[in-house]
């Protein structure tokens, strides 16, 4: 599976519930619900659904969680591609 | 290639190895498994499948160990199937990973739920999921007695 450190990536929220981060995506216009075990940069995103991922300019916001860290919530930018394909999955 | 192994395979999944009970329990399960013929998975992070492979170095209780984000990937991927699963959860992230093994497997899921906050990390699971719970952290024996209780073993 990918890791998290390869990619330039910033933290929005650290060492919070999975719930808070979902919550705070609540405030981005344009967001989608995917499954557990999606994939995006390689990484397999774990979660109770309904697992929420923001988009914000050119930056996709998801949220990143680790057993013993808890949940963290990252924007990375630069994420043309990722974002083409979860614009395509809403069709 | 997709595992195909015929009869029940359990993934018993481990969390965050910081609350001492999980590791007794997780070789208490797989051995009461492996004496009953189940196939059994123990997945984990790299500390949690070292604690588990020095207590029994021997392979007396255990037998595949993989780790947790390889075994995450395969039942993405369904390269890897199994019947049912236990999750053991102290944390929220515990939750989170017990909701998604149930989301990726379509199977039976039964969450152990142990450590101080065992009462309100209960209360998160919201999703199909058979919970064992009990406030322990150093004395494993109560969530013992709840899972000879449910005898996963003879299902």
């Amino acid at each position: 599976m990918g890791c998290l450190e390869s990619l330039p990536y910033e933290v929005l929220l650290a060492r919070v519930s999975f719930k808070e981060a979902r919550e705070f995506l609540a405030r981005y216009p344009e967001k989608y619900d995917v499954e557990p075990g999606y994939r995006i940069f390689d990484i397999r995103i774990i979660g109770v659904p309904p697992i929420r991922i923001a988009i914000d300019g050119d930056a996709v916001l998801f949220p990143f969680t680790k057993p013993c860290h808890g949940t963290f919530l990252v924007r990375v930018q630069g994420a043309a591609e990722e974002i083409e394909r979860l614009r395509a999955r809403k069709k | 290639m997709a595992d195909d192994t015929p009869g029940r395979t359990a993934l018993l999944v481990m969390g965050c190895p910081k609350v001492p009970v999980q590791t007794s329990l997780v070789l208490y399960l797989a051995g009461r498994m492996k004496k009953a013929g189940v196939r059994t998975i123990i997945a984990g992070t790299p500390s949690a499948r070292q604690l588990i492979r020095v207590a029994d170095s021997e392979g007396h209780y255990i037998a595949e160990m993989k780790d947790l984000d390889q075994v995450i990937n395969q039942l993405a991927e369904q390269t890897l199937t199994v019947s049912e699963s236990y999750v053991y959860v102290h944390n929220d992230a515990g939750v989170s990973y017990a909701a998604s093994i149930q989301s990726l497997t379509g199977a039976p899921v039964t969450a152990i739920i142990f450590g101080e906050e065992a009462g309100s990390v209960s209360a998160e699971i919201t999703f199909p999921c058979t919970v064992i719970a009990e406030p322990a952290t150093h004395n494993p024996m109560p969530l013992k007695k709840k899972i000879d209780e449910a005898a996963p073993w003879d299902v």
